[in-house]
């Protein structure tokens, strides 16, 4: 028997137990199924798929989804296409971007929505902060490209400045949305589990 | 050249997590608990410039150094080593296959025990990882629980209120925490029960993946069972789903399967794993997964009584050992398949051979 994916004898004969549809056998060449085993145990790009497919028989209609595929994050410039084509999020922001996207399908993956468990002990950084600073890092290496060195050393120093400012353990800050102190592991209730 | 002087020493040795030793040892190989974490003024890797990369592995590398107790870890620069040197730390389980196999800026910091390792600039920009020799999550967890604290000290994490640590793919956020139990289950291969097994745990937010040798159901040995969801449960009541509920019930059920086995089947099974032993104590070459295959009986056959003078450590070494990249790496060349096959069957004797009077391997 030959390898799936090349022309290779298929030495190695791998059964997912976990597909839906019952047991999926694989046959593979020892090449290919190092590099199958060796991989993250679920595929995200499997995983998001299948996700939005249930979310489209949920009620979104296909036209809907055409639509919400052209919305692009204003600050990584990821699209949702290539979001729910490659599984993989741009930048932190695109958390809050998409937020009414995402959201459902957080509960098709996970069957929550929120987290709950260890918390950095210091300051997050507010969703429009890491925008900021994702956008003015952006801008610096701009302004290096173009030669403008007083420009990225400026902002340079506006990075580290807002670096600073949050982390600061206690800090207080104007833009509190979500920003809260961190309580540690031994503070968190017992039994957070709801499943 | 000194990471090539580095690595021919580390191949002659095996990380702590192979040392075979730990509760449930002889069914659980390693317990392996992973973090998820990106800074948080950065873009995710796939919408990262090279200069983004750059800037994230020298930041990250530089506040590293600078923390207490750091002095020992071994960085790795990934992008500098030869595709051997990638796939040894594959091999080692230290680095995974898409962090090497990847382009750009890149590294992974390893203790010298090989407990913990961090990947820079893998799918998120760090992955924290910890192993540990048979099932012990709590103490792999307050191994990577402290790291991250330390790590958390000096590296401003993307983190939200409501989503928790932020990560590249969905999947894992939440609390980016992915625990891994590897078991080696013959007796639930041999007695045939082992998709009815993992059947009934489809239901309990577990992921279970096997691996098949070659011709035959026998040598599907070696499963791994994972949590699924990474969202909505605090870190201990995912430990708690692997290791208190799912894997537990496991090991149970393979302890039944060798007591049926040997209660009903000893003769079979001690010819068969006394052949599987004779054929590395003589073959003159042996590909890789063969290897596998005959150590795999040969691990059983030690835990149930039926080998005596091999050592189960010898065994979880050898595995690693026997790979393409670390048969290259003691050997200190490149060699092609078919030299390999033929240096493999010389060092499992070697080894096989060298350790029925004391035990030791190196």
């Amino acid at each position: 028997m030959k390898c799936q994916y090349c022309e290779k004898p298929a030495t190695f004969h791998i059964t997912e137990l976990t597909e839906p549809a019952g047991p999926k056998v694989m046959h593979l060449c020892e090449e290919h199924a190092r590099n199958f085993l060796q991989k993250e145990a679920s595929s995200p790009v499997a995983s998001v798929a299948g996700a939005l497919a249930k979310q489209l028989q949920l009620g979104q209609t296909k036209q809907e989804l055409a639509e919400l595929d052209q919305k692009e994050c204003p600050v990584c410039g990821i699209s949702f296409f290539e979001f729910r084509n490659t599984g993989r999020l741009g930048c932190p922001y695109d958390y809050s971007f998409f937020e009414e996207d995402l959201v459902p399908l957080l509960t098709n993956i996970h069957d929550a929505t929120e987290h709950v468990g260890k918390r950095p002990r210091r300051l997050a950084a507010s969703a429009d902060s890491q925008a900021r600073m994702i956008q003015l890092r952006r801008e610096m290496e701009e302004a290096v490209e173009l030669e403008d060195y007083e420009r990225a050393s400026e902002i340079r120093d506006e990075l580290k400045r807002m670096e600073k400012e949050l982390s600061q353990p206690e800090a207080k800050s104007e833009d509190t949305s979500d920003q809260h102190n961190r309580s540690k592991q031994a503070d968190r209730p017992e039994g957070e589990d709801r499943s | 050249m000194k990471q090539q002087t580095d690595f021919s020493s580390l191949a002659k040795s095996s990380g702590e997590w192979l040392r075979g030793t730990g509760p449930e040892s002889d069914i659980v190989i390693s317990s392996r608990i992973r973090l998820a974490r990106n800074l948080a003024d950065f873009p995710f890797i796939r919408r990262c410039s090279d200069e983004d990369r750059d800037s994230i592995e020298r930041t990250v590398r530089a506040r590293m150094e600078a923390m207490e107790d750091w002095k020992d870890i071994r960085y790795i620069d990934i992008e500098e080593l030869s595709e051997v040197d990638r796939q040894f730390l594959v091999e080692r389980q230290l680095i995974s296959r898409e962090i090497a196999d990847a382009d750009g800026s890149r590294a992974v910091a390893v203790d010298p025990g090989e407990q913990y390792s961090v990947m820079v600039n893998e799918e998120d920009h760090l992955r924290i990882q910890v192993m540990q020799s048979g099932l012990d999550l709590q103490a792999a967890w307050a191994t990577i629980d402290s790291l991250d604290d330390r790590l958390e000290g000096a590296i401003l994490y993307a983190f939200h209120e409501k989503y928790g640590y932020l990560t590249a793919c969905p999947t894992n956020v939440g609390t980016g925490l992915r625990v891994s139990v590897m078991l080696h289950l013959p007796a639930l291969v041999i007695t045939r029960q082992i998709d009815k097994v993992f059947r009934s745990m489809q239901r309990i937010n577990v992921t279970v993946r096997g691996l098949y040798g070659e011709g035959s159901q026998y040598s599907g040995d070696f499963y791994q069972v994972s949590n699924q969801v990474t969202l909505g449960h605090s870190e201990q009541a995912l430990l708690s789903l692997v290791g208190d509920e799912v894997v537990p019930q496991i090991i149970q059920y393979e302890r039944k399967a060798r007591a049926f086995l040997v209660e009903q089947n000893q003769q079979d099974l001690h010819d068969d794993v006394s052949r599987a032993l004779g054929i590395l104590h003589t073959a003159k070459k042996i590909s890789s997964e063969e290897t596998m295959h005959y150590l795999s009986k040969v691990r059983m056959g030690v835990n149930l009584g039926l080998i005596d003078d091999v050592q189960v450590a010898t065994i979880n070494k050898l595995f690693i050992h026997t790979q393409p990249a670390h048969l290259q790496k003691l050997h200190g060349r490149v060699l092609g398949s078919s030299d390999r096959n033929v240096q493999r069957a010389s060092y499992l004797q070697r080894h096989l051979h060298g350790e029925l009077g004391d035990g030791e391997l190196n």
